[in-house]
């Protein structure tokens, strides 16, 4: 599914990533933890194509394709999805507008016919109502005065929606309490699937207990310096991350 | 806009029939002769079969005009126009038409396609000689008769001269009269023609009326003047105007709107603009110096002016509220979009005069490319106006570094109950709004197209729906090129 080769990525001059190698098979959920500035959030942009981040060095295949070849909206109709870390405000623009635009919009990419609204609205009721999301909140604008949870429970939707082939979640526990965190959880847990694959970057071990990851590899200025099972998690979260820092 | 699809449905089946009537009249090339002179007014005004006083009229407005001065405050920068360079009559020409769709610019065809026109629908729209005759005498009076039922009086300006000299002389000057301005003084002395509402006491018209009713009448925009009359209790929305863009080929408009509102009367007039605004050098485009006011002059009437301007190489325009009646209400809705080279300094006034008046002013510009965008707003309290509410909010969304956005807001307040409040924001599309958008699988323009319609939100909804519609498409179009 993605195969990270040496990836060099710098950021106005300065090198955040310093040769990454990752791969991650179709049905995998990767987990990537590492204090803060390690470089998670770069790997999140870069893997989406976002202005700003230059790759110096290295590939990254896609399903087989040269992703950093693509544009950001290319990636995204090809199956690419990044839930933020800080989901962006739309103003005027509704929930269910932007939704309806996305969808569309990757479906006439692939060449598919465009949902019509009937369909469309039975689509976003039925995605909507395990993450406990209202009508009245389809009704407001994107992110617009959302709380921390209704942020990411959207965010979460919109991945349900879209079914990307490779979910990247940046942070989506932080700003969380444990109730939202079990909604977020569920809701991942939900589109896991054989054909999808997933990288869960956090900061913290407490998202791993809800959403269980098949690896976990440590990242520290820019570089995988550990990688293992389930398990690694559980030893971070006692240990910390100062053996990695020095 | 149901009218327009009947029209339109109208006009598909005319052009279905073989056309039964043929040709009536030849009309001739006429035009007046070259430049502004006393002889070039009678000359108008001889060709409309005016009477005398109408024509006098005109000379008084054109002799006042021989003594004004260009208006220079606005922020908007052209050549000096030579007025005595300019032909102010030309009666319909059917030479000028063209034989087929093939003629017409390939950049304006595909503008209608993207707005979704019916092919009947472009022809008319770009001069195209309609095969099976357009009968607009038929069409238009399909809805005289639905509009006389109920006592409404819809009908081209020149024929209300005519036919209902009592209303035009009471109304015709009364809200902005012959000396009011540079542009609205050369309209009054040399208006080609335009439309006339009267709608009677008590009467809330049937249907939403529409410029496109007299798509026929070509070549009456550069200097038009309306009038609405809304009579005691009395509702009418009207709109100007379409969403497509038309040929035109006359550079200069001054046009002049006079709305009158009388006790509990409401008046919805809502304007579509997109005129050629000139290449993406900036290179020609259309001068569009129009003065619109509204005359509250009844207690409790009502005013409300909604604008969507995405054309024009240069706007001058203010459409605004004299709230004369006490209780009476103004409102103001704008989206202003410039691209590339364009210049607009648009805006309102709410002259409150009676007690307990209230308006409201909602303004969004868009700039982007090298465009310039400035919005001008003056918000009056005189001495005996007492309990006046204002509310005015005005938006300013900027794309690309290269153009920009300005507020000019006046504010006189002279009677101490006034509340007015006034917010004022200008924000640029972030990287961050477009990254977010485009991750979802939206293209950059789409992205764009995306935002802008959300920054526009609270005025396109007070659009009449389908209008809504086709204006957040032109949003789209208007903007295209100008990221990246």
């Amino acid at each position: 599914m993605l195969e990270i080769k040496n990836l060099h990525v710098a950021v106005d001059g300065k090198e955040i990533l310093k040769g990454i190698d990752l791969h991650v098979g179709a049905g995998e959920v990767h987990a990537i933890m590492g204090p803060n500035g390690s470089g998670k959030s770069t790997l999140s942009y870069v893997l989406a194509g976002r202005d700003g981040y230059q790759v110096t060095e290295g590939s990254v295949t896609y399903k087989g394709r040269d992703l950093l070849a693509m544009s950001v909206d290319e990636r995204a109709s090809a199956g690419v999805f990044l839930a933020f870390q800080y989901p962006i405000e739309i103003p005027g623009v509704t929930t269910m507008t932007f939704l309806k635009t996305a969808l569309n919009a990757q479906r006439k990419a692939r060449g598919e016919a465009e949902l019509d609204a009937p369909r469309f609205l039975k689509l976003v009721r039925e995605k909507s109502k395990p993450l406990n999301i209202s009508d009245e909140m389809l009704k407001r604008a994107l992110n617009v005065g959302f709380s921390g949870g209704e942020k990411k429970r959207a965010e979460i939707l919109q991945m349900a929606l879209l079914e990307p082939f490779l979910a990247v979640l940046d942070e989506t526990d932080s700003g969380l309490d444990i109730d939202a965190l079990k909604v977020v959880a569920e809701g991942v847990n939900a589109l896991r699937s054989p054909e999808r694959a997933m990288i869960v970057i956090t900061h913290y071990q407490r998202l791993l207990d809800y959403i269980v990851p098949d690896v976990v590899h440590v990242l520290s200025k820019g570089r995988i310096v550990r990688t293992g099972g389930k398990e690694l998690a559980g030893e971070l979260e006692k240990t910390g991350y100062a053996e990695f820092a020095a | 806009m149901t009218a327009v699809r009947e029209t339109v449905d109208t006009v598909d089946q005319l052009a279905g029939e073989k056309y039964k009537y043929g040709f009536t009249t030849d009309i001739e090339s006429e035009r007046a002769p070259i430049g502004l002179s006393e002889d070039t007014i009678r000359f108008i005004s001889a060709k409309k079969n005016e009477p005398q006083w109408m024509l006098d009229w005109r000379l008084q407005a054109y002799r006042r005009w021989l003594q004004m001065e260009e208006p220079k405050w606005a922020k908007v920068s052209y050549p000096p126009i030579d007025f005595q360079n300019a032909y102010y009559y030309s009666a319909p020409k059917q030479n000028a038409k063209l034989a087929s769709l093939d003629e017409v610019d390939p950049k304006l065809l595909e503008t209608y396609k993207k707005l979704g026109i019916p092919l009947v629908e472009q022809q008319l729209l770009a001069g195209v000689a309609v095969d099976a005759v357009f009968d607009s005498v038929s069409v238009v009076t399909t809805f005289k008769t639905k509009l006389a039922e109920v006592g409404v009086i819809f009908c081209p300006f020149s024929e209300a001269v005519r036919e209902h000299p009592e209303l035009v002389k009471k109304y015709l000057g009364s809200v902005v009269p012959e000396s009011d301005n540079y542009y609205a003084t050369l309209n009054s002395a040399v208006f080609s023609d335009g439309s006339f509402v009267y709608i009677p006491p008590g009467v809330r018209c049937p249907m939403e009326l529409s410029t496109y009713f007299r798509i026929n009448e070509k070549q009456t925009g550069q200097f038009e003047r309306t009038l609405i009359v809304a009579d005691k209790g009395s509702y009418v929305s009207y709109l100007e105007g379409c969403t497509a863009p038309q040929r035109d080929e006359n550079q200069l408009h001054a046009a002049v709107v006079e709305l009158v509102a009388l006790d509990d009367a409401e008046i919805k007039y809502s304007t579509v603009q997109n005129w050629f605004p000139g290449d993406e050098d900036g290179k020609g485009g259309i001068y569009n110096f129009v003065t619109k006011r509204g005359d509250c002059r009844g207690p409790r009437s009502k005013i409300s002016w909604t604008q969507v301007e995405t054309g024009s190489a240069v706007t001058w325009k203010y459409p605004s509220c004299i709230l004369r009646g006490d209780g009476s209400r103004g409102e103001f809705y704008s989206i202003a979009i410039s691209n590339h080279f364009q210049q607009v300094d648009s805006g309102t006034k709410m002259i409150h005069l009676g007690r307990d008046t209230s308006s409201r002013i909602v303004s969004k510009g868009i700039a982007a490319g090298r465009s310039s965008n400035t919005y001008r707003g003056l918000v009056s309290v005189h001495k005996k106006a007492e309990n006046v509410r204002n509310f005015t909010q005005c938006d300013s969304l900027l794309i690309g570094p290269r153009c920009s956005a300005h507020t000019v807001p006046y504010i006189e307040a002279k009677n101490p109950t006034a509340i007015l409040e006034h917010e004022a924001t200008t924000s640029k599309i972030s990287e961050e709004q477009l990254f977010y958008c485009m991750q979802r699988g939206l293209p950059a323009e789409e992205a764009v197209a995306l935002i802008v319609n959300g920054f526009c939100r609270d005025v396109l909804q007070q659009l009449p729906m389908e209008f809504a519609v086709e204006a957040q498409k032109l949003v789209s179009i208007s903007l295209e090129g100008s990221v990246g």
